[in-house]
């Protein structure tokens, strides 16, 4: 059995490409041509330069002693917070654009949720000199300020989702319905492993540098490329597909994703999709998603903005299904507490988004002699604000 | 004979109106299919609302959001509509986004729709693939016509497939947008329009999107044998009420 997907677009019953016919002719255009595109040499070259002089690629895989010794296992922590913008994000932007230029497209449209992968679209935007247009719900304008700053600084232009509920689903819709709207010159540039068949597919293979680094550097510093355990938060799931990525079809290695509890998987808040959701369509993908019993898709809760993503990849999806990958959910609180502990240990200020991935180590115990690699997917810096909030600093 | 099979075959250009299930208020559905008919409309889309409808414009989509307010849902809409073959004889279609149906389940919602009197479906984000392999055969078994789409980026050869899989007619999106997004016609949709003439398909052409008056409803209606008009109508709906419909429908021919 593999992981991957299929020549169809799907990922076991996940996935495919649920779309309307007038997007059609753009996602059959890119379907036709990514893997050839991602193929060329050229191409590779100019990626893989770009992630080493412009990301600050590899990034570390860290041995957190501290931590190791606290929980009992070897821990190690990828560290792509450190990536340029301060998250994964940008691994899959760069390779977009870069998809997008072959393509021949001169204008680029992204959604965003809390911000992030609509600064790393602005930032490649900009390298490139190509027009921006990030789609950002109303709410999360509000509360996002210092990202929307960013994008703007960066070029973009942040256009206010209106619809629905004014979160990161409805800026997707509005992202789709602006490619609907300019089929011919526009590309969009998806977030996550999400939407329509190939953009899953594309988009785990531009993040998958992440698990190529891993087995390497892992290589070097236990003397073997597979680690027993590869841990990652998933809101869409696309640092998690990146970490994973090499490792799927590689049994001894165990894949564990970490979703968004909220404030408890019963209490109607909460961004837990494997828990909560059931099959069902979201933004052209057949997968997981939380939604009322009559099909109309809920809005998640998480205190991770990042999190907050009504379904998950269909990779994901598949992961779950099948039992390959372990699901644990956990709470905002713990997500804070993990943290925090992580700034104390090891001087390092997480994401809100990774802090979750390391608050399992509190719940789940692993052999003293398991190399547990932990997906470090941002930095905290953007999540400030709320930290400070929380613990009253 | 399917109901949209035989109109299909009067010798006119038809006029068919989209409307949102449960707005302006919750219990316009029946009352508004009626006027519609009395008023000389050829064929209706009901719209089953949906929370995320990426292929329409601000106008359905407000619609959309108010009639889900209004409580709207599946089982309700054909709980209004038991009795509807009682008093109304013109073509009914259900219009709507996937997800809620395969949440139904797509048999189920066949079924219902045979037993209600509904001729047929639009599901926009339901493929084509995914449709011949998966529910082609139940929508048969249950004698309903599955509408497809066509844009004036469909290449011949898709639409020569989608024709050959079509069984009643096609929905000729009339340009690359959303819903409610474009007014009126250039040169650009008459060449579409031209081209999709000079194809000789084999299932009628009704033309939809971008339609809101007499001029557009002319034109639109010169080579395709009708027209659809949606966020107009909801826009006189949001205005007026359920009421005055007959003055909207003469405004159109």
């Amino acid at each position: 059995m593999s992981y991957h997907v299929n020549e169809k677009g799907y990922y076991g019953e996940f996935g495919g490409a649920f779309i309307p016919e007038m997007l059609y002719p753009n996602t059959e255009e890119l379907r036709q041509n990514y893997l050839q595109i991602m193929a060329e040499p050229s191409f590779q070259e100019e990626f893989h330069q770009l992630l080493r002089d412009y990301v600050g690629r590899p990034t570390p895989l860290y041995y957190a002693a501290r931590m190791s010794e606290k929980y009992q296992t070897k821990i190690y922590l990828k560290r792509e917070d450190l990536c340029h913008t301060g998250a994964h994000k940008v691994n899959n932007t760069i390779g977009q654009i870069l998809m997008a230029k072959k393509l021949g497209k001169n204008r680029i449209i992204a959604e965003t949720g809390a911000g992030q992968h609509g600064v790393a679209t602005a930032t490649v935007c900009a390298l490139m000199g190509i027009e921006c247009v990030v789609y950002m719900g109303e709410i999360d304008i509000a509360r996002q300020a210092p990202n929307v700053a960013r994008m703007k600084m960066l070029g973009a232009e942040v256009r206010p989702a209106l619809s629905g509920s004014r979160t990161l689903k409805d800026a997707t819709n509005e992202a789709i319905r602006d490619w609907i709207n300019n089929p011919v010159d526009t590309h969009y540039i998806i977030g996550s492993v999400v939407g329509p068949h190939p953009y899953p597919d594309m988009v785990a293979r531009f993040q998958s540098v992440i698990s190529e680094e891993i087995k390497s550097q892992l290589l070097e510093k236990e003397g073997r490329e597979h680690p027993d355990y590869v841990v990652a938060c998933v809101g869409g799931g696309s640092n998690a597909a990146g970490a994973y990525y090499h490792f799927l079809d590689s049994p001894e290695v165990g894949i564990i994703a970490v979703e968004a509890a909220g404030k408890g998987i019963d209490t109607g808040e909460s961004a837990a999709t494997s828990a909560l959701g059931k099959v069902g369509i979201i933004h052209g993908s057949k997968t997981l998603l939380m939604q009322t019993p009559d099909g109309q898709i809920t809005e998640p809760y998480s205190i991770s903005a990042g999190l907050d993503y009504p379904g998950v990849g269909p990779l994901h999806a598949h992961l779950f299904a099948s039992g390959r990958g372990e699901f644990i959910s956990i709470t905002d609180d713990d997500a804070m507490k993990a943290g925090l502990k992580l700034c104390q240990l090891e001087g390092i200020i997480p994401a809100i988004e990774s802090s979750h991935g390391l608050a399992i180590f509190e719940q789940r115990k692993f052999k003293p002699e398991d190399v547990v690699v932990m997906n470090l997917s941002g930095r905290g810096d953007k999540d400030l604000q709320n930290y400070i909030d929380y613990f009253n600093l | 004979m399917n109901r949209i099979k035989s109109k299909l075959q009067e010798d006119k250009k038809l006029l068919s109106i989209y409307f949102t299930a449960g707005f302006p208020n919750l219990d316009d559905t029946v009352s508004i299919i009626q006027e519609l008919e009395n008023n000389g409309v050829d064929m209706i889309e009901i719209g089953l609302p949906f929370s995320d409808p990426l292929a329409d414009g601000p106008t359905i989509q407000d619609s959309s959001t108010a009639a889900l307010h209004n409580g709207m849902h599946t089982e309700l809409l054909f709980d209004q509509l038991k009795d509807i073959r009682q008093s109304v004889s013109i073509p009914l279609i259900i219009m709507g986004y996937f997800n809620p149906v395969f949440q139904y389940g797509v048999e189920a919602f066949c079924k219902r729709c045979a037993e209600l009197g509904i001729d047929g479906l639009i599901l926009p984000d339901l493929p084509l693939d995914v449709y011949e392999e998966e529910y082609k055969h139940i929508f048969e078994k249950y004698g309903l016509i599955n509408v497809f789409l066509i844009t004036p980026q469909t290449s011949d050869a898709r639409i020569r497939q989608i024709d050959d899989v079509s069984d009643g007619f096609i929905y000729m999106v009339s340009s690359a947008s959303t819903t409610g997004a474009k007014k009126g016609f250039g040169a650009e949709q008459q060449a579409y329009f031209d081209r999709i003439a000079r194809m000789e398909l084999k299932n009628p052409q009704i033309v939809g999107f971008g339609i809101s008056n007499q001029e557009t409803f002319a034109q639109a209606t010169q080579q395709a044998k009708g027209a659809i008009i949606g966020s107009a109508f909801i826009k006189h709906l949001r205005e007026n009420g359920p009421e005055k419909i007959d003055g909207f429908v003469k405004g159109i021919r």
